[in-house]
């Protein structure tokens, strides 16, 4: 499963005109604007981010996909979401997310940018997340175990990091967990079916497909 | 002709007697000696001997003198992690603090034991071919070395929050750069590919890199003593050609993202287009996909000279099989004979 596009959220529904609004205010990187969206919007920190964030930053990683925006816009649109949710969230913690344990992961990378972008885009829909930061395929095997996680994210730089997904997958396979392996990362968008080649569930062409490709795995709400 | 008659032809944005081939091949010099990627690269002679020996088994049109990246990140107090498949890789970047960035001083290139392994392979390369082959230096562009130094969050936040630090830190990389630079030139190799990834529109914006990255390359190409390629490592560049060619580069990696005649057509007569076959899939090519992919790329790439045939994304993967190298370069020999197939050009 290729995920690049924007399909219909489901869960809670998003509201068009928020997001649009959210989508320019984001792209200006005009913080005070997305402020007064949310104040004005009646809604809750929880509900604001899933029903206009979430969508929002989709949105915006589906322009980057198609050309139209730089990753230098999706960068900062995202850390002022990560400002909003910290402070919104100190007050309004949001409860345990049932369902499915994930985690996400840098495999052998010290370059950071790509998990970071995923976690705002999780925390931003309200999903809680094991964050294993950089890893090895031990490593990750051997937490992915430990914690019970049945989804696994996987941040990658390098093509010799892709390829060590198909490790990782064997071991998983080995060790009789079922754990579904969605990737991300400039390997994968360089060779479409490298993700179906290294045993990967599904695989992201940007940070914010994570939630579409989520939901795909988990039948529903994750 | 020979191959630098035929590159300097091509440069010209004239037609060669064939398409010149550039396999921007590192690692595989160490297999080519039956050495690990971390023991090639920590002798100079090795990768004197790696890249005549590929040279000599591809026939290609240019010897690159390229390491790793990650040499440079080491000068300004970085490490180099190795790996036995693959490319080695910037470890943690070396600034923590970007408050130190007011006082840093660029590093001397002979005070660092890795920049002056490359020196010394291109001294020898160099005594080795003559000018009958052009031997390709690399810097990492003033622009996008910062990734290394300070990490890529780190920097987009200083980019965009820290003005008067991120123009002092242009100003050293600037400096670094084209010590660099015109210290191999010094040393042996005839041109600079200049490696500027961030300069693609895909990773920023162009109004920002018109007032960040686009002052420093072109302050850095202009103190540059020889010709400079820019090198955009698999990004699109349709966005920003205008940009590059003011910067005074000669000529353009690109990508495979965008439509290579319509790159050609947005370069013609500015820019010679270097690209864009897919090292990532080339892994995998059976002969039938590697021949129709050089054949599509010198098809759309190659008509008027202003061309040069290589992969999109400035090294080859250590993947890639010996076998699929050969392929390539004999198809280009052949289908990228000029006039091209067709009457092409």
């Amino acid at each position: 499963m290729r995920v690049s596009g924007f399909p219909p959220h489901s869960g809670n529904p998003a509201r068009p005109a928020l997001t649009e609004l959210l989508e320019s205010a984001l792209v200006r990187m005009d913080k005070l604007a997305v402020q007064r969206l949310y104040l004005e919007s009646g809604l809750g920190p929880l509900q604001f981010s899933e029903q206009g964030v979430a969508p929002a930053l989709e949105r915006i990683g589906d322009r980057w996909d198609r050309g139209e925006l730089s990753l230098s816009h999706v960068y900062m649109s995202g850390r002022i979401c990560e400002d909003f949710i910290n402070t919104a969230f100190t007050e309004h913690p949001p409860a345990e997310a049932p369902g499915e344990r994930i985690a996400l992961a840098v495999l052998e990378d010290f370059h950071l940018l790509g998990k970071r972008l995923v976690g705002t885009v999780l925390k931003s829909a309200g999903i809680r997340y094991l964050d294993y930061g950089t890893a090895t395929v031990g490593q990750l095997l051997e937490k992915v175990q430990m914690d019970g996680v049945r989804i696994l994210l996987i941040s990658t730089l390098m093509l010799p990091s892709a390829l060590k997904v198909r490790e990782l997958r064997d071991g998983l396979d080995q060790l009789g967990i079922k754990c579904g392996l969605i990737v991300g990362g400039a390997p994968f968008r360089l060779d479409p079916g490298l993700y179906r080649e290294v045993g990967a569930d599904a695989c992201c062409d940007n940070a914010s497909a994570v939630l579409p490709a989520l939901r795909r795995l988990c039948g529903g709400v994750p | 002709m020979t191959s630098m008659e035929r590159v300097l032809t091509a440069l010209s944005h004239r037609e060669p007697d064939r398409v010149p081939l550039f396999l921007l091949l590192t690692m595989h010099g160490a297999r080519e000696l039956g050495l690990s990627i971390e023991r090639y690269f920590s002798d100079h002679e090795h990768v004197v001997k790696g890249q005549l020996s590929m040279l000599k088994r591809y026939g290609h049109d240019c010897i690159y003198s390229f390491f790793h990246a990650s040499l440079e990140a080491e000068a300004w107090g970085g490490c180099t992690l190795f790996s036995d498949d693959g490319p080695p890789n910037a470890g943690a970047p070396p600034i923590r603090d970007p408050e130190t960035i007011g006082t840093l001083a660029p590093p001397r290139v002979l005070d660092s034991p890795g920049l002056v392994r490359v020196l010394k392979a291109q001294e020898g390369l160099r005594q080795a071919v003559g000018d009958s082959v052009p031997i390709v230096g690399v810097v990492m562009a003033p622009f996008s070395l910062p990734v290394m130094q300070l990490g890529f969050e780190a920097y987009l936040d200083l980019m965009f929050e820290r003005p008067e630090l991120m123009q002092r830190l242009m100003e050293l990389n600037s400096a670094f750069c084209s010590e660099w630079a015109n210290a191999q030139l010094a040393a042996g190799a005839h041109a600079i590919c200049c490696f500027d990834p961030l300069a693609s529109p895909r990773m920023i914006s162009p109004d920002l890199y018109r007032c960040t990255g686009h002052p420093a390359a072109s302050e850095t190409m202009a103190r540059i003593g020889a010709p400079t390629a820019t090198h955009l490592a698999s990004g699109p560049c349709l966005g920003t050609v205008d940009d590059l060619v003011s910067t005074g580069t000669a000529m353009v990696g690109v990508g495979g993202e965008e439509d290579l005649a319509e790159i050609k057509e947005a370069c013609r007569g500015r820019l010679t287009v270097l690209g864009n076959l897919n090292g990532v899939r080339m892994r995998s090519w059976d002969e039938e996909t590697a021949i129709a992919a050089v054949r599509s790329a010198i098809w759309q790439g190659a008509p008027g000279g202003g061309f040069i045939l290589s992969d999109q994304h400035g090294e080859i993967p250590w993947q890639v099989p010996e076998r699929t190298l050969q392929l390539i370069a004999d198809t280009a020999r052949g289908y990228g004979r000029y006039p091209l197939p067709g009457g092409r050009g």
